[in-house]
């Protein structure tokens, strides 16, 4: 299966997840981890990108990030997925290669 | 299948070395093998067996410990980053001449080769960083 | 020829600008190591990246070692690909006349000196992403 990219930073500091985009393939999974998962609140500054991208991606979330940064699950975008730890391992073994942008 | 796993930063500063214990620890539990764990750049802190955090939190150097002893990890760390860093082993300090150590239990230093062993052996590899 | 064991498509990613943060040096030590296991080693400068390959970093009165010019050994390393996004150029007001000229000596073609860098659109760097095995970020 396609590329599973990581991405653990907020999209208000720095252009990884905006680099992820215009870099991932129809099929890639995107996890978003860390500080990333603030990108996925509705009514972001980057909700539109993250939605059109969801059109040929799946885009997923780390529960226990947004936990930690009291992101509640009703108010990020419909169609992400939230995954815990052993939701991540298996995602990085449905994808044949990981990468991270950092 | 197996993972290599590369961590880049160090604990407390930045979460990804908590995320990769977090990750190393569920891949674990999931039945999947740790083929090794490669410390690069400020990664090599998590490996300081001088690291005393507040009571009231984890201390991940003693929890990378525990794992590695109770799964017999491979926890690797690239001694040129931990040379710079002042993250030494017995051996090393006394080549260098100097009064002290603190590699902890369970690491153990070596060349960046190790990296990319892993990188060809494992099925993944995955990088946790800044 | 001897039987080898089946290599790997290792890239390694470069988006970090060179001395803010020490990633760029320790990421092409990593390189040059990856370079000795005979594996399918490319590397990728892209975003802040392509500032690594800058021409005319002076690194004397910051304190820090200057490391660029190793890239121009990177050829005697036997790497042979080097993708340079053109839009991270762009977005930077960079031209490919700013940055190193890096070669190789062509072992297939008389030791021809070619241009090891190849430039690229970030349409085709998402392919080359897509075929690796290993993605060495950094």
């Amino acid at each position: 299966m396609a590329m599973l990219h990581i991405v653990n930073q907020s999209p208000f500091e720095r252009d990884s997840l905006a680099s992820c985009l215009t870099l991932s393939l129809p099929g890639a999974g995107i996890l978003l981890i860390e500080d990333a998962v603030v990108a996925v609140r509705t009514g972001s500054r980057v909700a539109e990108d993250l939605l059109a991208a969801m059109t040929d991606r799946h885009i997923y979330a780390l529960g226990p990030d947004l936990d930690a940064r009291g992101i509640a699950r009703d108010t990020i975008l419909p169609g992400i997925r939230c995954v815990d730890y052993a939701g991540f391992v298996q995602l990085t073994t449905e994808h044949n290669t990981l990468q991270s942008w950092l | 299948m197996k993972f290599g796993i590369m961590v880049n930063t160090g604990p407390y500063t930045h979460q990804a070395a908590h995320t990769a214990y977090q990750f190393t620890r569920a891949a674990l539990a999931s039945g999947h093998e740790i083929y090794r764990v490669f410390f690069y750049h400020d990664g090599v802190h998590n490996a300081s067996r001088l690291t005393v955090p507040p009571q009231d939190e984890n201390n991940l150097i003693q929890q990378w410990s525990d794992l590695a002893d109770a799964h017999n990890l491979d926890l690797v760390v690239c001694v040129a980053a931990a040379q710079r860093r002042g993250l030494l082993d017995a051996e090393t300090a006394a080549r260098h001449g100097k009064d002290a150590h603190n590699l902890a239990p369970g690491f153990r230093i070596s060349g960046l080769g190790q990296l990319v062993e892993a990188g060809i052996e494992a099925d993944r590899l995955l990088v946790f960083g800044d | 020829m001897p039987s080898s064991p089946p290599t790997k498509r290792f890239l390694c990613v470069n988006r970090k600008a060179p001395h803010g943060t020490g990633y760029a040096a320790e990421a092409l030590e990593a390189v040059l190591m990856t370079a000795a296991f005979d594996q399918r080693l490319s590397l990728a400068f892209l975003d802040d990246g392509v500032y690594q390959l800058v021409q005319g970093q002076d690194t004397s009165d910051i304190g820090l070692k200057h490391f660029s010019a190793t890239f121009k050994a990177l050829g005697d390393f036997d790497v042979r690909t080097v993708y340079v996004d053109v839009e991270s150029l762009e977005a930077r007001g960079l031209t490919p006349s700013d940055l190193l000229p890096l070669h190789y000596e062509d072992e297939a073609d008389d030791w021809a000196v070619k241009d090891l860098i190849q430039w690229v659109t970030r349409a085709q760097l998402a392919e080359i992403m897509d075929a690796q095995d290993v993605v060495l970020s950094f």
